[in-house]
């Protein structure tokens, strides 16, 4: 591989890192054939995972870092004296054939600094889906970064092609958008999202092909001051009203060539763990922003425990529950037991009696789902109301040895 | 009780397995009666011979698992299997169901490896390229999978490089892919596949710049990628130096100081960002002519044609069959009627300026016949953009909405056509609502037809003196 590319590879792979989504999954399943190249089986593979624990699943690049907005919490950011660089469009498509080849990756997640104007950027981006598609018959999962600011002729020619476009909400607030990235604008945004769910809408209603993977969005948490609560409002509304597919939580992380108005502090990464598992319980177990604030303080969610089991001891009142006959929005809500050992628990007690063994074996989460459920031959009695609930989950600190 | 053994080929024998099980079940021999003795002679059930049994009808997730499970390490994985076989047909159909079995949490234990085996083959094989002196190129990988999976992965791998000619080189056997054929081969070793990659140093590049050293997390790396799989990755052999630096490069990017920005000046260019749009109509046109079509199949895009700065502008539907192949507007049989029309209402066509609300022609085939079908709404919007750019460029006195379609996207909204006939104000533009030529066309008889022309030719009359273009 030609030298030059290669370096630039490396400038516009680092400029692309800070996007938390390498999601390759929703898109409907295909190949390419005896022509063409790829294919896609639905849930998306992890090719490899870096020291982060990150999982690389697409070639996440950067067309360009070169950039005319100036967002504080980006390190291409016009003001930063970042190291630059650009690629062509046939740069990119050869990249993206050449890794698939060799099966590096299952795609392509291509984003890009404005460069010109965001109807030039995003036309360059666009030209890299058409060709990969239509030169080369490639069949393996597209994700492009669209931009909000581009005509809609251009995000509709994009959808034509890509599985996935998304919008980056960026922060989960208007006012933290004004103060940290003046060029942008969170009306525009939202207009953005809004305008895509529709065209995704319309063009499943009339079989055409339109991002099929649907939309997914990113708000960087911890660079202003927003809470867990009002971050998750955001995230339950986008879902609601916009059909999001993810939205990504991007715990702010010192970037070299850093801004002088951000925090020089990361937030603590469990912060983001705990957003990601507050809104799994939005999406897939019932529950309301309102009920997870619940189990935290002043806006924040627990730290220490996840937000399930937080929610849980500030309700046990709604405890036990029988496995044998609780609903399943109950079940859901017992603290150790995921959304499958549900509907496992549930198949099985339609031929069985479950016991505490017979649940042991299903759930792998019965150290804390035990002070919680009933089984035939189980009952927690006290323990659903002990006081030493939380003690007993929560890691204890290993003392520090003073010497 | 007598004791029946049976012996299975080394590997996944899904093959013996289930001849085997087609005569113990047909012969009502319960799972405490059979030796399973896999991995010794090939394929041989003890004392029957190659006798063949009658197949079982088994609940389909059954069938998947037995599948599955074959390709395991475990030796009772067979003895496993048919007692699992043996209680589906004996009044527990729905076992598989009641996970807290603890047959099925075994047996879905064992699946579970094998699916964990597929998917991180899937993942970690990494092809070498390999161009022989005839200049055909071929992609070789080794790869260590743990169980007897080779087979069961081919599906993926023809499915994702049909078009390549390919070969996966294992200990437990080899997959070989022409870009037709697959041919299964005995195992081979890690020297058997080129050493290096061309792109290889620019994959170890990309991996380890997409690593943030601020959110080290070494444990959910390990716990994802094993480290027995390190060996036949190429960009690993960049993770020892990621690991050690990764602290150090932390501390540099908090104490350096906010550095002094960068000298540029962007308000010239920020303030350009906002005139992206075409400047004139041809930009416009090159555009439009660039573009995919919404739905697949039309030639080309069929622009707008006249004078910029005509007084009339006609907005008719979108392009039909002429219009397609030959890239103009109102070329084909409703468009000679509307020059017909126009010449007896005295108006000269090369004066006006002629387009479509939607740029792309759709249609069915039938037979050797291409079909018209209407645009829907949704196309209506996304072309409506470019349509008031295109009017915005021409400025015409007057716009002409031809049928509905044409008015739908002038007005932003769906408009009957018999109720709002005449003059009327397109969404802040003075237009004009009447029929579309096809409409002439479709009428069955010519009493209605000859009173339709004459409404249609006095429409454009009185068209024409607004517009201030009659002869």
């Amino acid at each position: 591989m030609d030298e030059k590319l290669r370096k630039k590879l490396g400038v516009l792979a680092d400029a692309a890192k800070y996007d938390a989504s390498c999601a390759s999954s929703a898109a409907p399943k295909r190949s390419g054939g005896a022509k063409g190249l790829g294919s896609t089986t639905g849930a998306g593979i992890c090719h490899a995972y870096t020291p982060d624990g990150r999982c690389v699943s697409l070639l996440k690049i950067l067309l360009t870092n070169y950039c005319l907005f100036d967002c504080a919490y980006c390190i291409n950011r016009r003001s930063s004296n970042v190291e630059r660089a650009r690629f062509s469009v046939d740069e990119v498509v050869t990249l993206t054939i050449e890794f698939y080849k060799r099966n590096y990756i299952e795609g392509l997640f291509l984003s890009s600094g404005i460069i010109k104007s965001p109807d030039y950027t995003m036309e360059q981006m666009m030209l890299v889906a058409k060709k990969l598609r239509k030169d080369h018959g490639f069949a393996g999962y597209i994700h492009l970064k669209t931009i909000p600011e581009a005509s809609p002729w251009l995000i509709e020619q994009a959808g034509m092609w890509a599985d996935r476009l998304s919008i980056n909400m960026e922060l989960p607030s208007r006012e933290s958008l004004k103060q940290l990235a003046p060029e942008k604008n969170g009306a525009t945004i939202e207009t953005a999202m809004g305008q895509m769910h529709e065209r995704i809408t319309e063009a499943r209603e009339e079989k055409r092909r339109f991002s099929p993977a649907g939309q997914s969005t990113q708000m960087i948490v911890g660079a202003d001051a927003t809470t867990d609560t009002a971050i998750l409002t955001t995230s339950a509304d986008l879902y609601g009203r916009h059909k999001l597919k993810r939205v990504y939580y991007s715990a702010f992380s010192p970037i070299p060539e850093s801004s002088a108005i951000l925090p020089l502090k990361s937030p603590p990464m469990q912060r983001e763990n705990r957003l990601y598992q507050a809104d799994w319980l939005l999406r897939y177990y019932g529950f309301s922003v309102g009920e997870i604030a619940e189990g935290g303080t002043d806006g924040m969610l627990d730290l220490e425990i996840d937000p399930k089991f937080a929610w849980a001891l500030k309700n046990r009142a709604r405890f036990p529950v029988d496995v044998n006959t609780g609903e399943r929005e109950m079940l859901l809500r017992v603290p150790g037991l995921g959304a499958r050992t549900v509907d496992r628990i549930i198949a099985a007690r339609r031929h069985t009696r479950l016991r505490y063994d017979d649940v042991a074996r299903i759930s792998a989460g019965m150290r804390r789902a035990k002070a919680f459920l009933i089984t035939a031959d189980y009952h927690p009695r006290h323990l659903t109301d002990s006081l030493g609930l939380r003690k007993a989950i929560v890691p204890q600190p290993t003392q520090m040895s003073l010497f | 009780m007598e004791m029946r053994t049976v012996t299975l080929a080394d590997g996944a024998d899904l093959a013996g397995f289930r001849r085997a099980v087609r005569l113990l079940i047909g012969g009502d021999v319960p799972p405490e009666a059979v030796v399973w003795s896999p991995g010794e002679a090939p394929d041989l059930f003890a004392g029957e011979g190659t006798q063949e049994g009658r197949p079982i009808a088994l609940p389909r997730a059954v069938g998947d698992l037995v599948r599955l499970v074959v390709c395991h390490r475990d030796p009772e994985r067979y003895a496993l299997l048919y007692d699992l076989v043996w209680r589906v047909t004996h009044g527990e159909r729905h076992l598989l169901e009641v996970m807290s079995d603890p047959l099925v949490h075994r047996l879905h234990g064992l699946r579970k490896a094998i699916g964990r085996d597929l998917h991180k083959m899937h993942a970690f094989v990494r092809f070498r390229r390999l161009v022989d002196d005839a200049g055909n190129e071929r992609f070789f990988a080794w790869f260590e999978p743990d169980h007897f999976i080779v087979e069961e992965t081919a599906d993926f791998f023809v499915d994702r490089f049909r078009s390549m000619d390919w070969t996966i080189v294992t200990p437990v056997g080899s997959l070989h892919w022409d870009r037709e054929n697959l041919a299964v081969g005995p195992a081979g070793r890690r020297e058997d596949v080129p050493a290096d990659d061309a792109f290889e140093a620019g994959w170890r590049t990309y991996y380890e710049n997409i690593f943030n050293p601020a959110r080290l997390n070494t444990r959910a790396m390990r716990a994802e990628m094993p480290k027995k799989y390190w060996k036949n990755m190429p960009e690993t052999a960049s993770l020892s130096g990621m690991i050690e630096n990764a602290p150090s490069r932390v501390r540099d990017m908090i104490e350096r100081e906010a550095s002094v920005p960068a000298k540029r000046n962007p308000t010239k260019a920020v303030a350009a960002m906002d005139e992206q749009e075409p400047k004139t109509l041809e930009e416009l046109n090159r555009i439009i002519a660039a573009s995919e079509p919404l739905v697949p199949g039309a030639t080309q895009a069929v622009l707008g044609e006249g004078p910029t700065g005509a007084s009339l502008a006609f907005v008719g539907e979108q392009p039909g069959d002429q219009e397609d192949m030959q890239g103009r507007p109102f070329v084909g049989p409703a468009g000679q009627l509307l020059n017909r029309a126009l010449a007896e209402a005295g108006i000269e066509r090369g004066q006006t300026y002629m387009t479509n609300a939607v740029k792309h022609f759709k249609y069915e085939q039938r037979g050797k016949r291409r079909i018209h079908q209407k645009p829907t709404t949704s196309e209506i919007k996304h072309y409506r953009w470019w349509l008031m750019k295109e009017l915005d460029f021409v400025r015409p006195q007057l716009t002409v909405a031809l049928g509905a379609t044409a008015a739908h996207a002038l007005a932003g909204k769906q408009m009957a056509v018999g109720r709002n006939r005449g003059f009327i104000d397109f969404d802040g533009r003075s237009g004009y609502l009447t029929v579309h030529p096809s409409y002439l066309l479709r009428l069955p008889d010519e009493a209605a037809k000859e009173a339709a022309w004459r409404d249609f030719v006095g429409d454009l009359k009185r068209i024409g003196e607004r517009a201030g273009v009659a002869a």
